[in-house]
């Protein structure tokens, strides 16, 4: 029988605030351990929480961002479980009352050629604090560190509308572009700043019932998502095949042996007891807010494309690949600003620059190069003071250097020769020296042609205007 | 030295900034006098020392000319709930008996800024459960008046230290009655303040929506006095209130112009009836000197305890989940696994009184129970607070009895939960309804003991009720 995938994802994204969800302490990242703590979140006898009124602008970001329906109220709960690194014994969460609810995406399942979008529903985007970290590798005790507790989080839960493990990945890819371009996430995933967990289910293709569903925990990758939905697809294919019956249970994904296991017994079935945070006062998002916020929402990437192709005139895939992320779009765009020109602009972030990214593995944000040197460097190969080869060496020259690139030119001595004489020179030493290329040449080997162009530019250290050498050399070789 | 006969803090006032008596001199009367009195077991920590170093340098900023607080050398106790710098805060549990608080409550701050001196913490009920200040840790209380009877609770210890002149004025916590009940029960006045108007940070949490810090005194112009540097908003607890405070010390009011509520429901055949009597002398003397008695109903305060027992235990579940052992306070020797920690940390550490609570607030935030019980309950809370609301359309003041029982016997009731319960059937409804109260001594019942009148006011109507106990307590001199 064919089975189809049904499932939705429960992503977890950790916001960017300066300061924790409920206190003052700092949120940097890489702190000596238990150093950015307080009373509050380490839940001295006493103390009591108070939200942080830039991580509930994050959320109302997000749910504009994601056509959330934004709560004029909305409440904090408590979510209670024992565990070490969990300081208050609870959990400070949202349940009932969450502050975006029945929002959407729209993935683009297409290809290059042809865009196809699928809409991906949300349930809900509630406001939660993250608990510390437990170490358990240092000798037999456990260790916590405390840093992390109550640094604000978003859960983003979405209805189940994927169908494949591709949709899955595009969806989550959505998500952290979406929080990367409203600034309140940096989305990395390897360092758990974006967490994913998955309601896997499969039903015979056109059976509208949902399967018995599996929750599939510790997805620290793109790819891991796939594979752990992919692994999951099959297992339950096989349980069906063989005449079992999947069996509702949170299952961890083990990246280094592939596969997924069930968790303990203890580890689940828990009996949270939420109930209203009695701490915090309801949550008001009045209009004026809301309306504030809207108006510092940056362009969202669909409609940065769409200038991008009105405006530059651009390919639209061009368009889609520099609008993927926000810092990527906001270097074109000021690329563009110093060169005047959008097409070579868009070459060389689309080439050189994305190239060097990948190559690197870094962000744009730590690029050498900022975009005022890259449109100063376009400006002078516009101009013909540099050959394309020369300005992809002198592009390379300006990554180890702060240098503005005409200098890097003027140093080296790398501006193209244009002047007449010189070049002159040049082809007629060049055609000299080779004589019986010259014969070949004029007895019909035209193609002896590249020959020359190429011996002329070494004689001049490639340095020389191409288009002159290639003018000269042909009135030269052609001249009787 | 000096006799603790000070009228009030005014008259201490008075003999300090004149230099008939110095705050050394007064610090060190009350700390003898705490120690004369040790046998109440009404503190569990004294700051002999500290009181005196701070005493001493009071003595010295006066003597500088420097501008000196508002309750400048006042002796006052603190409930061993609230949290000081560099002191144990035990909550009369075993399971933070070696505690040390990292951080000063708002409210210590406030009363430290104003020059007060703190005389050391109180004993109560453990983490402020109780009726009787039976549950603790550190051993009952007893009462001053009769020392074979109990105090009244969880703030036993705060309105002990007052009535035995260990301190002039005290803090305790009221959640569901633990400031006027007992200070009912020991003939001295204790005001509850609306939910809201005093900051809980630094307060250890028994049930959050209801406790309110509040203030036990001799008189009620001396808790007027404190409550006025005490409350006000404070950034670190959300839930406190930014209205302005008022000048409670200066209140007064014109009782001709006064409807005081008489709500049937408090005075039932539960209520015993010699108090019932002394109740009833104090709103006749209201009566007497112009104010209007308004026969009001409260018709939903039979269900008032019923919601309480649901919604403030399972506050409590999750306020002392923290309390597991394994960042601080008591932890199990000998633990095999991190369950077994948890498990054996607080069933050591923990008493009968608090385990129930636990235990019931778990239970009703339970799923499959949460709808029947704690939804049900918030429901009728808000019924409750809408029928205090209701009547303050009609009544400027409710008055009642504060208990409906005398002090009871050591041990009476310790078996009997139930009835434990009982005793605060006429003040738990007004946290329910996050208003104001305070007990007033109001004569003593056939056996000679103690009975406290409950004045209730409108939310942030603190004044009014200071306004209308001053004057009570001119019936009570005479």
């Amino acid at each position: 029988m064919e089975y189809e995938l049904v499932a939705g994802l429960e992503v977890h994204c950790q916001l960017n605030t300066h300061t924790k969800a409920f206190c003052g302490c700092s949120t940097a990242f890489g702190a000596q351990a238990n150093t950015n703590v307080c009373p509050v979140c380490l839940a001295m006898p006493g103390s009591l929480p108070v939200l942080n009124a830039r991580a509930l602008e994050s959320i109302i970001k997000m749910g504009l961002a994601t056509n959330c329906r934004i709560a004029p109220y909305s409440t904090m709960a408590r979510k209670n479980y024992f565990y070490p690194d969990l300081p208050k014994g609870y959990q400070i969460s949202q349940f009932e009352d969450p502050v975006c609810s029945e929002g959407f995406v729209e993935v683009d399942t297409g290809d290059a050629k042809q865009s196809s979008l699928k809409k991906i529903r949300l349930v809900r985007i509630h406001l939660e604090e993250d608990a510390g970290k437990s170490i358990h590798d240092i000798g037999a005790e456990t260790y916590v560190d405390a840093n992390r507790c109550g640094v604000p989080l978003i859960e983003i839960v979405s209805y189940p509308d994927i169908r494949s493990t591709r949709e899955a990945s595009l969806y989550l890819q959505k998500i952290r572009q979406i929080v990367r371009y409203l600034g309140i996430s940096d989305g990395n995933m390897d360092e758990g700043s974006l967490r994913c967990d998955a309601n896997v289910s499969i039903r015979p293709k056109g059976q509208e019932a949902y399967g018995t569903r599996t929750e599939i925990k510790n997805m620290n990758s793109f790819k891991s998502v796939e594979k752990a939905m992919e692994y999951e697809v099959l297992r339950q294919t096989e349980v069906l095949e063989s005449g079992g019956r999947v069996v509702q249970e949170t299952l961890l994904w083990d990246a280094d042996k592939m596969e997924t296991r069930p968790m303990r017994s203890k580890e689940q079935a828990h009996d949270y007891r939420y109930f209203p945070e009695p701490d915090l006062v309801p949550i008001e998002v009045t209009s004026k807010m809301l309306e504030q916020i809207t108006s510092s929402l940056p362009e969202f990437p669909e409609a940065r494309r769409d200038r991008f192709v009105a405006e530059y005139k651009l390919p639209r895939y061009d368009a889609e690949v520099l609008t993927a992320s926000r810092d990527i779009a906001d270097y074109f765009e000021a690329t563009v600003k110093t060169s005047g020109d959008a097409k070579q602009s868009s070459n060389w972030v689309m080439g050189e620059v994305l190239r060097t990214l990948k190559e690197k593995a870094i962000d744009i944000a730590d690029f050498s190069i900022d975009a005022g040197r890259l449109g100063e460097l376009i400006t002078l190969y516009n101009g013909g003071t540099v050959s394309s080869t020369v300005a992809k060496e002198v592009f390379a020259l300006m990554m180890a250097s702060k240098d503005a690139p005409s200098k890097i030119v003027n140093d080296r001595g790398l501006a193209q020769v244009s002047d007449n004489a010189a070049i002159e020179t040049a082809v007629a030493e060049i055609i000299a020296a080779n004589p019986s290329q010259r014969e070949q040449y004029r007895s019909g080997k035209k193609n002896l042609f590249g020959y020359f162009v190429g011996e002329t530019m070494k004689q001049m250290s490639g340095k020389a205007n191409p288009k002159l050498i290639t003018d000269i050399l042909k009135q030269k070789l052609d001249a009787a | 030295m000096p006799e603790l006969s000070f009228a009030s803090y005014p008259d201490l006032r008075e003999q300090l900034l004149s230099k008939q008596t110095t705050c050394e001199a007064v610090t060190a009367a009350y700390l003898a006098r705490i120690q004369s009195k040790k046998h109440l077991n009404a503190f569990i920590t004294v700051f002999a020392e500290k009181a005196l170093v701070r005493a001493k340098e009071l003595d010295a900023k006066l003597a500088s000319g420097k501008t000196i607080g508002k309750l400048f050398g006042l002796p006052i106790a603190i409930k061993d709930v609230i949290a000081i710098k560099d002191e144990r805060l035990t909550c009369g549990s075993k399971i933070l008996s070696n505690f040390t608080s990292v951080y000063d409550a708002t409210v210590i701050t406030r009363l430290v800024a104003e020059d007060a001196i703190i005389l050391g913490k109180t004993n109560m009920d453990e983490f402020a459960m109780g009726s009787s200040n039976e549950n603790s840790f550190f051993g009952a209380v007893k009462n001053p008046l009769d020392e074979t009877r109990v105090p009244g609770g969880s703030s036993g210890g705060s309105a002990v230290a007052v009535a035995a002149d260990c301190a002039m004025v005290s803090l305790g916590t009221d959640t569901g009655g633990s400031v006027r009940q007992p200070a009912s029960f020991c003939g001295v006045v204790g005001v509850k303040p609306t939910y809201g108007r005093v900051s809980r940070y630094g307060l250890v949490a028994f049930a959050s929506s209801f406790d309110q810090i509040g203030v036990f005194a001799k008189n009620a112009g001396d808790a007027a006095l404190v409550l006025q540097v005490i409350a006000g908003e404070d950034k670190c607890d959300s839930t406190s209130s930014d209205k302005p405070v008022g000048d409670y010390a200066a209140a007064s009011i014109d009782l001709s112009n006064l409807r005081v509520g008489v709500p049937k429901e408090f005075f039932t055949d539960a209520l015993a009836p010699d108090i019932a009597a002394a109740v009833n002398t104090k709103l006749e003397f209201l009566k007497s000197r112009g104010a209007t008695l308004v026969p009001v109903s409260l018709p939903h305060s039979e269900h008032a305890l019923a919601v309480y027992y649901i919604l403030a235990p399972a506050e409590a579940s999750a306020n002392l989940a923290r309390f597991d052992g394994a960042r601080y306070g008591y932890r199990a020797a000998d633990v095999k696994d991190l369950t077994d920690m948890y498990v054996r940390s607080r069933s050591e550490g923990f008493g009968a009184e608090v385990k129930r609570r636990i235990m019931l607030g778990t239970y009703v935030l339970s799923s499959g129970y949460y709808d029947a019980y704690y939804r049900k309950a918030q429901q009728v809370r808000r019924l409750v607070r809408e029928d205090y609301l209701k009547a303050f359309e009609q009544v400027d003041v409710i008055a009642g009895p504060t208990s409906p029982i005398a002090p009871f016997k050591l041990g009476e009731k310790v078996d009997d939960p139930l009835a434990m319960y009982l005793a605060d059937i006429y003040t738990v409804p007004i946290n329910l309804a996050g208003v104001p109260a305070i007990s007033v001594p109001a004569g003593v019942d056939k056996q000679g003991l103690p009975v406290g009148l409950q004045l209730i006011g409108n939310l942030f109507d603190e004044s009014r009720l200071f306004a209308v106990a001053k004057i009570l307590e001119q019936s009570e001199m005479k």
